[in-house]
């Protein structure tokens, strides 16, 4: 049980809402959430189809244990073809919109279709309904949420909906949920506005009860909390500084993306840093940081909430944002910050708002705004694009009025809205654009740390950290430290990170609770709480069959071995300071063996046997 | 000779009021070890479980060997920490 059975089937082309039963199979053999809707997208979509087109369909998916009292089962994802890659999305969100869409009864609702005006989706317990959405379209997310709250008179309703820079066919839109929680990476609110759909709001007081053994899956989940409370990582690390306190450790090992990817460590690093966040400033003695958050039934509460100095030059005649909001966490620090060469917290904070409030992804945004600080210093950008704007590394003026055109997609925050790969292209300079797939790095330089060069390239999402976070053993030594220089045993690392990773995603889970739970920790879990056999060994089994299934639909969509790769300058252009000094990304003394391991051939196919063995779809 | 040392996260309490991001020059003896450091500053060996000099990662076996560091070597110590 924990599934709800049932998903809501949403033709937006027709206006139908449909009620279908989950398919047990499949959920017996991708468990839920990322791996379930996938098997879903799979077996519904032509994988060449256009992400933008009507072919497409989008998937807001729970997993078992999301909206139970399981730490951090909270989590929701959202998975669709991505227009950044072309290959498959599926990004995860915290907040309390996922665990409110299961204690409403469904599992999944499955998007398809157009519909022939701005709708959004109503849910109400087992009641759906789409509703017209003249009144928010062409507002922003922050503003859709006030405005539906007070319509439906509901203020424990939530909502999820997509911005301004979605509507205007921003490639990187993310899908925002509680205000500042968003399901990020690869434009997955891009593809929600394509089908004109603005929002979805729910409001569900079933709860979950349908637990398979009550006593056991209570006394598992206590267990669990305790391991994360007793942990110096999830129990004090994080709820004091948040995913933050990484941004001095990632500089010093020499692993900073500083300046478009041309260097590894950024001077102004420590001036935007979780430590910074709590420095008390100098016009009003307080500090960025206001407090920590936490999702659903999070017992870490890693969340930054914070302001921005109401003197910075950013909101000094914007009082609207002057209140405390999301932010910032490490990726949009660094994204905002070294890889643009911004060292202004209030400056970032600002920006990371505004991507809060109109939904781009603060990882793209950022890195594409340095891919054209790169372009403008090379002379292949000039005033003439820029409306006279000196977009120069290190202006937080330019910083803060990119993201105000990108937002609304004005001027050259349509270009920039293409992301790096299609702005370089545009402006005749490809090697600037630092990405896998067409989606940008996060966090860590692969030059630095060479795990994380092979966990992009293979990254079936494009480059992305949460794919296989081997930071976590190659620099903070959790579980057990690995030197990060050295490309030995990497390609096991990877992939063990990359199926445990999968597993994780689909049950409803954060990936935080991994820097204190190994799978002997999850799986009584899920097992108590879900009918069959979900012992760690069996998960670590569905998170391969997941992953071989995302890799698959690549496949078929047209992406081949040739697109694991990463930029020249990464593969090419040696790390100029640091422990990694003089070093490249050596992904060709992984690759090879990472194709072994996952049962691919040489050139990075699907064999036969590995198919059968998982019982892919034909 | 001289060296700087840091620290962070919710060890950063421990440094001296004069510490300056994070940081402080300190003179030790030519033959001190990381752990001799590290304790000047009442660190406990458990909390130190980031121990780099010049960014690059020592154990603790290492941290109690003489000989490591040298003149304008910076070290750098953190909690257990982690983030995404």
């Amino acid at each position: 049980m924990a599934w709800t059975r049932q998903i809501l089937r949403v033709n937006l082309t027709d206006g139908t809402c449909i009620a279908e039963p989950l398919n047990m199979d499949w959920a017996n053999q991708y468990l839920g959430q990322r791996g379930l809707a996938t098997r879903y997208l799979v077996d519904e979509i032509d994988p060449k189809c256009d992400a933008l087109g009507p072919h497409n369909k989008m998937i807001m998916a729970t997993g078992p244990l999301t909206g139970t009292m399981a730490s951090t089962g909270g989590r929701y994802s959202v998975i669709t073809k991505s227009p950044l890659t072309g290959g498959v999305a599926c990004s995860n969100s915290g907040g309390f919109f996922g665990a409110e869409l299961k204690s409403a009864g469904w599992d999944m609702i499955i998007f398809e279709g157009v519909s022939p005006r701005p709708v959004y989706l109503n849910i109400v317990n087992e009641v759906a309904t789409l509703e017209d959405a003249s009144e928010i379209w062409g507002k922003t997310c922050w503003e859709t949420e006030e405005l539906l709250h007070v319509a439906h008179q509901e203020p424990q309703m939530r909502i999820a909906s997509v911005g301004r820079s979605a509507e205007a066919g921003c490639l990187f839109s993310a899908i925002v949920n509680d205000l500042h929680r968003a399901a990020g990476r690869s434009g997955v609110g891009t593809v929600m506005a394509s089908k004109n759909l603005k929002a979805v709001s729910v409001r569900g007081t079933l709860g979950v009860g349908n637990i398979k053994d009550p006593v056991r899956f209570m006394e598992s989940v206590t267990a669990g909390k305790k391991v994360l409370a007793e942990n110096a990582v999830t129990g004090e690390g994080l709820p004091a500084l948040g995913t933050q306190v990484l941004m001095n450790v990632i500089n010093e090992v020499g692993a900073m993306p500083t300046r478009n990817m041309q260097e590894v460590q950024f001077e102004g690093a420590h001036k935007i840093s979780g430590e910074a966040m709590l420095e008390p400033r100098a016009s009003d003695g307080k500090p960025n940081l206001t407090r920590n958050g936490g999702c659903f039934a999070c017992t870490i509460s890693c969340g930054r909430i914070s302001t921005v100095d109401r003197q910075h030059f950013s909101v000094k005649d914007k009082p609207q944002y002057w209140g405390n909001s999301g932010g910032l966490e490490y990726e949009a620090a660094w994204a905002l910050g070294s890889d643009t060469g911004v060292d202004d917290l209030d400056a970032l904070t600002y920006v990371n708002f505004i991507c809060n409030e109109d939904g781009m992804d603060p990882i793209t945004f950022g890195a594409t705004v340095a891919a054209a600080m790169e372009l403008y210093e090379a002379g292949s950008i000039t005033k003439q694009q820029t409306d006279g704007v000196e977009l120069k590394f290190g202006s937080a003026e330019a910083l803060c009025w990119a993201v105000e055109q990108s937002a609304v997609s004005a001027g050259f925050g349509a270009d920039l809205n293409l992301g790096s790969k299609r702005l370089c292209e545009k402006y005749g300079r490809p090697e600037m654009s630092m990405t896998v797939k067409g989606q940008e790095f996060p966090a860590y330089d692969p030059r630095g740390i060479q795990g994380m060069g092979l966990a992009y390239a293979t990254s079936n999402r494009g480059a992305c950290h949460l794919r296989g976070y081997t930071v976590s053993a190659e620099v903070l030594g959790v579980p057990e430290k690995m030197d990060p220089l050295a490309t030995e045993g990497k390609a096991g690392l990877v992939k063990a990170f990359q199926d445990a990773t999968a597993a994780v995603d689909s049950a409803g889970l954060c990936v935080f609770t991994t820097f204190a739970w190994t799978l002997d920790d999850i799986s009584p879990q899920i097992d108590s709480a879900c009918d069959g056999d979900w012992s760690p060994e069996r998960l670590v089994e569905v998170g391969e069959r997941i992953w071989q299934l995302e890799r698959d639909f690549n496949m078929k969509a047209g992406l081949t071995g040739a697109d694991d790769t990463l930029p020249d300058r990464l593969l090419k252009d040696a790390a100029k300071s640091g422990p990694a000094k003089g070093k490249v990304c050596e992904l060709g003394n992984m690759l090879p063996e990472y194709y072994q391991l996952r049962g691919w051939t040489p050139d990075g196919s699907l064999t036969p046997e590995t198919r059968s063995k998982f019982g892919l779809p034909a | 000779m001289k060296i700087t040392f840091k620290l962070y996260a919710t060890l950063q309490h421990l440094l001296p009021s004069d510490a300056v991001n994070n940081a402080i020059e300190i003179e030790v003896p030519d033959d001190v070890t990381l752990h001799q450091v590290i304790d000047r500053f009442n660190v406990q060996h458990k909390d130190a479980h980031l121990v780099l000099v010049n960014g690059r990662y020592y154990d603790e076996e290492a941290r109690d060997q003489p000989g490591i560091l040298k003149e304008t070597d910076v070290i750098a110590v953190w909690p257990p920490v982690a983030g995404g």
